[in-house]
């Protein structure tokens, strides 16, 4: 029972790790109808940005992570501004194939300068540190990791529902041409949707090189992972998001564990097959 | 005789480069109710489209108080005080009647403000503030109307364009929603009215222009439009 609980709280945790990369996909797809396949490579980019500030200014990652948040914040609304703009309007596959472009560089110049090694940071705040809670273990850096992920989640949620601004958001998705005879410059809102949801996917990004090691290929797993917690909780909903994602860390949990660690996708993807086959459109979608 | 708040000269506007309005001039004094009618694709919402810069004209010249808005955005001429309520109302389904109202005055920053103009709509509109907390999709049609119109007034338009207000109402509400109309126009809000109800639209407007085929044929006072011959029997079925 006491293993059970573990494998548990060890799903729910990554779970956490998971919803925070995928709010933002979430936020850009929801709003934007866009398909930003760079996403995983803004988890790596952010992931770079905190692993050399430690690595040479000494920078704990518990800080720097906003950094990686505000690089990434300008690194998504330089995408919207300079490709994404001009996919809008057009077939949806031009958006895809421009920013698997966009991941495709990136992930190329990473390598060529950074070289595919891992490299990870040591001596971090947090580091490997546990504590015991009955008889389970508590990873403190993962446990963090999920507070921040609540904390970003619930805010972009707020934000979204309820101010100004997320209202804003919101009629831009439902109907563009309305939005705009309200007064709302269109425009900026993707701007800004893009920027957020890449500084929410920064933050993530940011707060990983505590426990996970940096490469040119990390983000690869966890831009698809991504993608399946949005398609599976129902485009655009944030909530159904991060149910999914808790969802597929459990399962990824009791997978790896009681069947094989090299299984544990397979029950994931297997999740995401029952799932849309059951709600085509996702747990929240509507 | 004071400037005319709007003016088009020679608009041909369409979609895609493809004209379907062409060469229309028309304008809308201060103070004003000026009615645009005409057949189903006559042109009169490409021409208001244009207007509110959904679809910039393709040739000609439109002013709004004497500045050139011919190549502004929607957004830019909602702030420039022109507020256009499309056809088919356009609200956002899944946002509540509150929610839909105060984007309406999205342009304006100040909370007590946007309070202030809501409890003036949900007066103007006492239906409205039952439903304030549902969202929109769950209103009837004539109840939309209303909301889609209160939501044009929230950003305090000077001039202020009504597509196809009666397009799925039945009589009863449509009666009605030519008095709102009426009573919105005595508050000073110039407003610019298209509707495919020609007889309806001319008996509450002080002018009005008949649209065919994307050309204005027809121009004069609301009583010279109703009482022409032509028009009587092309629109009115008379």
């Amino acid at each position: 029972m006491d293993t059970l609980l573990q494998v548990l709280l060890d799903g729910i945790l990554n779970g956490m790790l998971y919803a925070l990369v995928a709010v933002g996909l979430c936020l850009i797809w929801g709003v934007m109808d866009v398909i930003n396949f760079a996403h995983g490579e803004y988890v790596m980019i952010a992931m770079y940005v905190t692993y050399w500030l430690g690595f040479l200014a000494n920078v704990d990652p518990l800080i720097s992570m906003f950094a990686g948040g505000l690089f990434i914040f300008i690194l998504g609304a330089l995408t919207y501004r300079l490709i994404i703009k001009y996919t809008i309007g057009k077939p949806p596959l031009s958006a895809l194939l421009a920013t698997f472009g966009l991941a495709m560089l990136l992930k190329n110049l990473c390598l060529n300068q950074f070289t595919p090694n891992f490299r990870i940071l040591s001596d971090t705040w947090l580091g490997d540190k546990t504590f015991q809670l009955g008889a389970l273990i508590v990873p403190l850096p993962q446990l963090v990791t999920a507070i921040v992920a609540l904390v970003v989640v619930g805010l972009t949620y707020y934000m979204v529902r309820s101010t100004r601004f997320g209202w804003a958001v919101q009629a831009t998705a439902m109907d563009k041409e309305a939005a705009e005879l309200m007064g709302i410059n269109t425009e900026r809102i993707y701007l800004l949707v893009f920027g957020i949801g890449g500084a929410t996917v920064g933050l993530a990004g940011g707060i990983m090189p505590t426990y996970l090691a940096v490469h040119p290929e990390v983000g690869t797993m966890f831009s698809l992972i991504a993608f399946i917690c949005v398609a599976m909780g129902g485009f655009g909903s944030i909530p159904g998001a991060l149910v999914a994602a808790i969802l597929i860390g459990v399962v990824e949990a009791l997978g790896g564990y009681y069947i094989a660690p090299v299984f544990k996708y397979v029950a994931v993807f297997g999740l995401y097959l029952a799932v849309v086959f059951l709600r085509p459109k996702g747990i929240f979608g509507w | 005789m004071p400037d005319p708040i709007l003016s088009l000269l020679d608009v041909h506007a369409g979609y895609d480069g493809v004209p379907v309005v062409f060469g229309v001039s028309l304008e809308v004094m201060p103070g004003e109710l000026v009615a645009v009618v005409g057949a189903n694709g006559a042109g009169k919402s490409t021409t208001m489209r244009a207007i509110a810069g959904l679809n910039n004209p393709l040739q000609g010249t439109i002013r709004f108080e004497g500045r050139d808005i011919s190549r502004l955005r929607a957004h830019q001429t909602l702030a420039l005080g022109i507020s256009y309520v499309p056809e088919g109302r356009r609200l956002f389904a899944k946002l509540s009647v509150e929610e839909n109202l105060s984007l309406g005055a999205y342009t304006e920053k100040s909370a007590a403000e946007i309070k202030r103009r809501l409890d003036e709509m949900l007066e103007l509109f006492p239906i409205l503030r039952d439903r304030a907390r549902q969202t929109a999709e769950t209103l009837s049609g004539g109840e939309q109307q209303m909301l889609a119109i209160a939501r044009g007034l929230m950003s305090r338009p000077k001039l202020l364009m009504l597509d196809e207000m009666s397009l799925g109402l039945m009589p009863t509400l449509v009666e009605k929603m030519m008095e709102t109309i009426v009573a919105i126009n005595r508050r000073g809000v110039t407003v610019l009215l298209v509707e495919q109800m020609v007889q309806e639209a001319l008996e509450i407007a002080h002018r009005g222009y008949v649209l065919q085929t994307g050309r204005v044929v027809h121009t004069g006072s609301a009583q010279e439009l109703l009482d022409s011959e032509e028009i009587r029997r092309a629109y009115m079925g008379m």
